[in-house]
């Protein structure tokens, strides 16, 4: 068999088209490619619908901590360190079993024992909880100067909030925001190990890269196939958010712009 | 345990739920969380220690050690964590198990790669087959909290070279003028330094340590992840004196609550620890202490 017929089989095995049977003997490796890199079409569900809907929430979140109204404030701070406090994985774990005693008080709950709901509202929480400490932090920073020229213009409310402090926190944000970014497309790979099966055996590139590691007790092929996988995304991921973060510092002169250090931070 | 919890079905459910959560199981995830705070002694101070090598050579005027070093500490990014985990637990099993193979049985003429599989000669198995299960299981957990050194090591290693080339480099060139060599300053000058620069990023990585422990489930350990899902399934009254349903949220949420603990408690002490370090420092906030002192 050709690697083309492979890769013609295998290429959106993860997502249900084509061969259904994964290979038994022989584990070629542009079998493994092939298979690692279809698991990576979830690492990207997750990561990037995951992103996006946690940005809304973070930026509600991070208003809300910086708040002036108690409630408000608190309830922000709380769901911050539920989900900064907490692990990930524990996170994973006790969602799936939530959803599953849910499950018998209507078929609503359903889906959502299934990866791509229930994991992907976890990850969704998780995600909003991370960036909204960042834009918080980014929102304590803005220049007071910043604020009183928006005074000085008559902006006020909505207006302000919208020219003035989003796009400032935004800018002041974005480097971090990028490793959050990052780590959060690392932490995708933590859904099929727990709890949330994979139906049918169609998972990310970790379940494949050690579906592979298992049958063929070789550590070294799959993983550092995967490690290649996730550089891969890892450079797209800042090479996209570099693009934003240029847009988000164009008024400013060349030497004050936002750099972006990337500084490592690790798990959740 | 209690005298009173001969017959559990007669009960009612407070005195139920205190024979319940004491009964010889039970005491087995006590005892896993014991585990965990085991791994984190254990894991902490290997984990700097390997981070302090890797830092100190990738400052090394030697070129070949500081490549290694910046290797070392370059290798972690861009790739996801636990597939480190799952790979270095199965590489280093096979690394010692072929440093054995190769020193005890040097007339072995097969390959060690059959196929699909690993086949080392039996006196060079680790542990050897016949050893009791308590062996195994520390086999196991050692080889975990190896794993955890060796990738904690390596972000331990990034923070530590950051905090190095943070320490002001005219205290250095002062202490050069006075004749120290060039190991003296690195000790005397460099190390008792850079801590305070390292904590934040050596706390949040204690932070990280701690939210990582669950992953010894992957690993293979009997761990707290591992017992909250056995204890916490249906259970009927043919096979356990205590039936009950699917709890297994119930322990999840107790696994969660001892991980907010943990953090926050770790939180306070470490900031605790930072107004000790900062006191007397060359830094905005070692003359924020000293204005209000």
């Amino acid at each position: 068999m050709s690697c083309w017929e492979t890769i013609a089989d295998y290429g959106l095995r993860s997502i249900g088209i084509g061969e259904r049977v994964l290979p038994r003997e022989g584990y070629t490796l542009c079998q493994q490619f092939t298979l690692i890199g279809s698991g990576m079409i979830w690492n990207i569900y997750f990561g990037v619908l995951a992103l996006c809907s946690g940005f809304l929430l973070a930026t509600a979140v991070a208003l809300g901590k910086a708040s002036k109204n108690p409630v408000l404030q608190k309830a922000s701070a709380w769901f911050i360190f539920l989900f900064r406090g907490s692990p990930l994985f524990i996170q994973f774990f006790f969602a799936y079993f939530v959803f599953l005693s849910l499950k018998p008080v209507s078929p609503i709950f359903d889906p959502f024992t299934s990866a791509w709901l229930g994991a992907l509202i976890v990850l969704f929480l998780n995600t909003a909880a991370y960036s909204g400490e960042i834009f918080y932090g980014a929102l304590q920073s803005v220049p007071r100067g910043d604020m009183e020229a928006a005074d000085a213009y008559g902006m006020s409310g909505w207006s302000r909030f919208k020219r003035v402090t989003w796009p400032t926190m935004l800018r002041l944000a974005w480097p971090a925001y990028t490793n959050e970014a990052i780590f959060l497309f690392h932490a995708t790979t933590l859904v099929y190990f727990s709890g949330f099966p994979a139906w049918q055996q169609r998972g990310d590139a970790l379940y494949y890269a050690s579906f592979f590691a298992d049958k063929t007790f070789n550590p070294f092929i799959p993983y550092p196939i995967l490690a290649f996988y996730f550089i891969l995304l890892t450079l797209c991921v800042i090479g996209l958010f570099g693009l934003i973060n240029r847009r988000l510092n164009r008024h400013l002169p060349q030497e004050s712009r936002t750099k972006m250090k990337l500084k490592l931070n690790i798990i959740r | 345990m209690f005298s009173f919890c001969v017959d559990p079905a007669s009960l009612d459910s407070m005195a139920w739920m205190a024979c319940y959560l004491t009964t010889g199981k039970h005491m087995a995830i006590y005892t896993s969380l014991f585990t965990v705070l085991l791994l984190l002694a254990i894991t902490a101070p290997t984990a700097l220690v390997f981070g302090f090598l890797g830092a100190s050579s990738a400052r090394s005027d030697f070129a070949p050690l500081s490549w290694v070093g910046k290797a070392y500490i370059a290798i972690v990014r861009g790739v996801p964590d636990i597939a480190f985990f799952l790979f270095f637990v199965i590489a280093l099993d096979q690394f010692f198990e072929w440093i054995r193979h190769e020193i005890k049985c040097p007339d072995w003429e097969a390959d060690i790669w059959q196929g699909n599989d690993f086949v080392v000669c039996d006196i060079a198995k680790l542990p050897l087959g016949n050893s009791p299960q308590w062996m195994h299981e520390t086999y196991g957990f050692l080889l975990a909290v190896l794993t955890f050194a060796i990738v904690f090591g390596a972000f331990a290693a990034n923070v530590l070279y950051g905090a190095m080339r943070a320490v002001p480099h005219n205290q250095l060139e002062t202490a050069e003028s006075y004749g120290m060599t060039r190991s003296q300053v690195f000790w005397r000058i460099l190390v008792p330094q850079m801590w305070v620069f390292a904590l934040p990023g050596l706390s949040n990585l204690w932070m990280v340590l701690i939210k990582a422990t669950p992953l010894l489930f992957l690993l293979g350990v009997e761990d707290i992840v591992y017992w909250a899902r056995e204890l916490g399934g249906a259970k009927t009254a043919r096979f356990t004196d205590y039936p009950h349903g699917d709890w297994r949220m119930w322990y999840f949420l107790a696994l969660l609550v001892f991980y907010l603990l943990f953090t926050r408690i770790s939180e306070i002490a470490l900031d605790k620890l930072m107004i000790r370090l900062t006191h007397g420092q060359a830094t905005l906030g070692g003359e924020a202490q000293r204005k209000t002192a």
